[in-house]
């Protein structure tokens, strides 16, 4: 049997997902020794047709084209991959999602018939099965070699489903809502990052999406001790994750109190 | 691909190892080219519609997500229009602080796009990975020194992807003196790595062709500008970034997802490493400047980028390891302002070329209007003005290796689809 093969995909994306692969330097010349990699056209202009055994898949799904050309990647893989808060949320770009889309559609495709584009950005998730999620705006660089090294040695990686606050605890940064009094989305955010944001002194602004509990009545009344208003909170749950569910049902439910 | 008596026609479905997706389509009657477009088919994103109703915080983090090859041009060039509409002045630490993040990305991006996205094509292999074999010391060198670059992001910037320190009015946390020393071995060897780079690049058999181009780049008498400065061209403009609409416009091309940049009355321009250098070349660091030594006083052969790309490297490294070796921590990492409505305009030099924003905000800071004009759609007009004159002087060569030259003059402008493309909503804006 030859080598297992990768393959790269891009949808609605700023690319950052796949380049952190490039990102990992050193150890991307091991993964171009272990596998082969078969489509990465950011980084290669070689191309081999599938099956593939891994697809990493970047990227939401904003046109027909698009939706097409995902489930022909289902149909290739072993394995489906998608990265980053765009594959597993849609991305930023979900906030069209939020606008009337009618309108939306309108004000946008005035003239244009020759653009094509949905009224939703979705994740890989809603179009095909998915085996494995990795979240992040971008993801992490070390959760990816993880599970591209545990899929190839056919094990499960193991992601955390716990809050950022695990990680401050763990990394020794004391928090900043307590002890500074700055907004934070630490508590119902998934961990993965590192809880990059304490450590540089500012709260988590929740990139990594929702953790697997969520309690945001709890965080709401945290955020109103502090000063905050409802409306800033709704915008920082709609960012990068804002099509999450316990984002998207969060923020439309403070927006209605 | 197909090749009849005297039509050939090209098609590259889909452009490699460019940020994004894009396609060329060529048709050439004998000697004639009866069409080509450089399409982009990258799906729209609609930043400027979402940036409507946020805060102006929120811009840097938001528009960083425009494209994560250089997220902190879009902090900075936004950073730069909210402060300039709150009347913010950052203190000199700070500033050096900003030069130091935006150097670290040029480091990043450019011995991406020199090594492992460009110099294929003039080696000869389909990616960088494959070059590894043959070159093996230059691929390891390559893939350190992006590590460099990237982990200077990262203690500056806490992440070398989308960076979270950034703000308005400065960092939420300065590094500590100690944090940035620690970077400065590698700096050391950066910077010769650097060296070696143009070294290297500057062997490379370069096409010839010759062009005249209109080169637009940010100024500053006093350094090689980056951060903020005027904008001037070799035709001479000389204005303000207040007055960047007033003398470029854009327009809509109906094959594209993006929006071609062109001068008022007159046409397309060229942003990026080469302007910059033909403008501002004395404002070079001295180390960088010794290493374009060898380099002619304009470059006007668009296959040179890589060496000019190669010298900025080269600027970058020892303006980093300048700095890291004079900070001294900032006393309050961001300075503050009251909110007050307004409208602003931001400039910086991303690491493919000058990047424009303007955001209007209201009393409460929230923002009511964004523009946002990147590189790659400054360009696209002078990319595909390139290859109408590189055509007819490689129509002797077979349609393999003029494909290969064509995607090879794409990649001159190391292009970046994704920020080009999401673009389409201010067209739809200004009908
Ligand atoms: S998740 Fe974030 S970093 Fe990844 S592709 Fe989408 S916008 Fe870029
Ligand atoms: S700083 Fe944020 S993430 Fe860290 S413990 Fe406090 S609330 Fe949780």
């Amino acid at each position: 049997m030859g080598k297992p093969s990768l393959a790269v995909w891009k949808f609605a994306s700023c690319d950052g997902c796949q380049l952190s692969l490039l990102d990992l330097e050193d150890r991307l010349l091991d993964i171009a020794e272990a596998v082969d990699i078969a489509h990465f056209p950011e980084a290669s202009t070689a191309h081999a047709d599938g099956p593939y055994t891994v697809s990493l898949v970047e990227g939401s799904i904003t046109t027909p084209r698009d939706a097409d050309r995902i489930r022909a990647v289902r149909h290739q893989s072993e394995l489906v991959v998608a990265i980053g808060a765009c594959a597993t949320a849609g991305g930023i770009q979900a906030l069209r999602n939020l606008a009337d889309s009618d309108e939306f559609v309108r004000t946008v495709y005035a003239t244009p018939t020759y653009i094509d584009s949905l009224a939703t950005s979705t994740p890989i998730s809603d179009h095909i099965e998915v085996d494995i999620e990795l979240r992040g705006c971008p993801v992490s660089k070390i959760q990816l070699l993880d599970v591209v090294g545990a899929l190839l040695a056919g094990r499960k990686p193991d992601l955390p489903t716990y809050p950022v606050c695990i990680e401050c605890k763990a990394r020794g940064v004391s928090c900043v809502m307590v002890a500074g009094g700055i907004a934070c989305l630490g508590p119902i955010t998934q961990a993965g990052c590192g809880a990059i944001c304490p450590a540089y002194d500012r709260g988590c602004y929740g990139c990594f999406g929702p953790a697997e509990t969520v309690n945001v009545a709890s965080l709401a009344w945290q955020w109103r001790e502090l000063g905050i208003e409802d409306e800033a909170l709704v915008r920082s749950l709609r960012t990068f994750n804002t099509a999450a569910p316990a984002f998207a049902a969060a923020s439309a439910a403070i927006e209605d109190r | 691909m197909h090749k009849t008596d005297r039509l050939r026609s090209f098609r590259i479905e889909e452009l490699t190892r460019v940020e994004g997706e894009g396609a060329l389509e060529v048709v050439v009657d004998g000697d004639e080219i009866v069409d080509l477009e450089f399409r982009i088919f990258e799906s729209p994103r609609f930043f400027e519609a979402f940036l409507r109703g946020r805060e102006y915080t929120e811009a840097p983090d938001i528009t960083a997500r425009i494209c994560g090859i250089c997220p902190v041009a879009y902090q900075t060039s936004s950073i730069n229009a909210m402060e300039q509409i709150l009347g913010i002045r950052v203190s000199p630490q700070i500033r050096d602080l900003r030069r130091l993040l935006y150097m670290a990305e040029w480091i990043e991006s450019h011995a991406l796009h020199i090594y492992l996205l460009h110099a294929p094509d003039f080696l000869g292999f389909p990616s960088g990975m494959a070059m590894a074999a043959e070159f093996p010391t230059e691929v390891r060198d390559a893939l350190r020194l992006k590590s460099i670059g990237n982990d200077l992001m990262a203690c500056i910037g806490g992440r070398e992807i989308h960076p979270v320190n950034p703000m308005v009015g400065g960092f939420h946390r300065a590094p500590t003196p100690d944090q940035l020393r620690a970077v400065e071995p590698d700096m050391e060897w950066a910077l010769e790595a650097a060296l070696r780079t143009v070294a290297l690049v500057s062997t490379f058999p370069f096409p010839e062709l010759d062009l005249d181009y209109e080169f637009v780049a940010l100024s500053d008498p006093d350094e090689y500008a980056v951060l903020d400065g005027r904008i001037r061209s070799s035709e001479g403009i000389d204005i303000t970034v207040d007055e960047f609409n007033d003398v470029f416009v854009e327009e809509h091309v109906e094959r594209s997802n993006a929006l071609h940049a062109r001068i008022r009355d007159r046409g397309s321009y060229h942003v990026g490493p080469i302007a910059r250098f033909n403008l501002n070349r004395e404002q070079l660091h001295p180390v960088a400047l010794k290493a374009a030594r060898g380099i002619e006083p304009v470059v006007v052969n668009p296959f040179r980028s890589i060496v000019v790309r190669a010298v900025e490297l080269v600027h970058a490294c020892a303006t980093g390891l300048d700095i890291v070796r004079r900070y001294v921590r900032p006393e309050s990492p961001a300075a503050t302002a009251p909110v007050r409505a307004g409208e602003g305009h931001g400039a910086s030099e991303a690491p493919r070329g000058l990047l424009y924003h303007r955001y209007r905000i209201d009393e409460s800071g929230i923002i009511t209007d964004a523009q946002i004009v990147p590189p790659t759609s400054q360009n696209q007009l002078r990319i595909e003005e390139d290859l109408r004159r590189l055509i007819p002087t490689i129509l002797g060569l077979t349609d393999e290796e003029m494909q290969h030259h064509l995607e090879q003059a794409i990649r001159n402008y190391d292009p970046c689809i994704s920020c080009a493309t999401h673009f389409l909503d201010f067209r739809v804006h200004r009908s």
